[in-house]
């Protein structure tokens, strides 16, 4: 019998374009709101998606549109988890660091960004095909 | 695309709409340099800003660095819920001149 707290509310694949984004924004959000998430905590989740899918299209793809983005999103008990699956060159996890924000230049606020929002963003270990795999958790609030 | 220009005073006064994303955000920077290009001052209204992302906050960043470079005034007005939030989590809401409306920029 399935697990009824554990549930995958969307898995889609979308192009790694800027112009699917909004989708992707849209998708996510419909998601976070079916299971009950306040407005601030659909925003945060939101915007820490869409940060992460503009790494993937700029610095995994390279802005390369043939390129395809996997979200995967479910619900474990009371968090949302989100994984973003990619079929770039593996990133090396070490760079992915946030920037001094001290140092008022425009770019790099994209890692500091989703820190800040989500409860975890981590790299896992990807199946094997898959380039990158970015789990995000946020609980449910 | 969502934006408009219009003179007040001294100042171009950039209305900026909708999501301000990777999609759009290329476009509004150009558009935001160009203005200041012109020597003008600028002021970026954000209320009807319902999404901006790092890119679009980039943009404003770039924006206000090339206006302080040449001397030129460079603010936001009517930051919306939204645009506020992503300011605040960049710690840019210190450093962004910011008035409460359009109307009230002196010599606007």
């Amino acid at each position: 019998m399935s697990d009824t707290n554990d549930i995958r509310l969307i898995k889609i694949s979308v192009p790694a374009q800027p112009d699917r984004l909004k989708l992707i924004r849209s998708a996510v959000a419909a998601a976070a709101e079916t299971v009950g998430c306040s407005e601030n905590c659909r925003m945060d989740i939101v915007m820490a998606v869409d940060e992460a899918c503009q790494n993937i299209i700029r610095h995994g793809y390279k802005n390369d549109p043939d390129g395809a983005i996997v979200v995967d999103v479910r619900r474990a008990g009371d968090t949302l988890v989100i994984k973003l699956i990619d079929y770039a060159q593996p990133v090396d996890v070490e760079k992915v660091k946030p920037r001094d924000l001290a140092d008022v230049r425009p770019g790099g606020l994209g890692v500091h960004i989703i820190r800040e929002v989500m409860d975890e963003a981590e790299f896992k270990k990807p199946p094997e095909g898959v380039g990158n795999l970015l789990e995000l958790t946020k609980k449910i609030a | 695309m969502g934006y408009e220009v219009r003179k007040q005073g001294n100042y171009s006064v950039v209305i900026l709409t909708g999501d301000v994303d990777l999609e759009r955000s290329p476009d509004v920077r150009k558009l935001l340099l160009e203005q200041i290009g012109a020597g003008n001052g600028v002021i970026v209204d954000l209320s009807a800003v319902t999404y901006i992302d790092s890119s679009g906050v980039a943009s404003l960043v770039e924006a206000f660095q090339n206006a302080r470079k040449r001397g030129s005034d460079f603010a936001l007005a009517s930051v919306s819920q939204a645009a506020m939030r992503v300011l605040e989590l960049a710690r840019l809401d210190k450093i962004f001149t910011i008035h409460a409306s359009v109307d009230a920029v002196k010599g606007g």
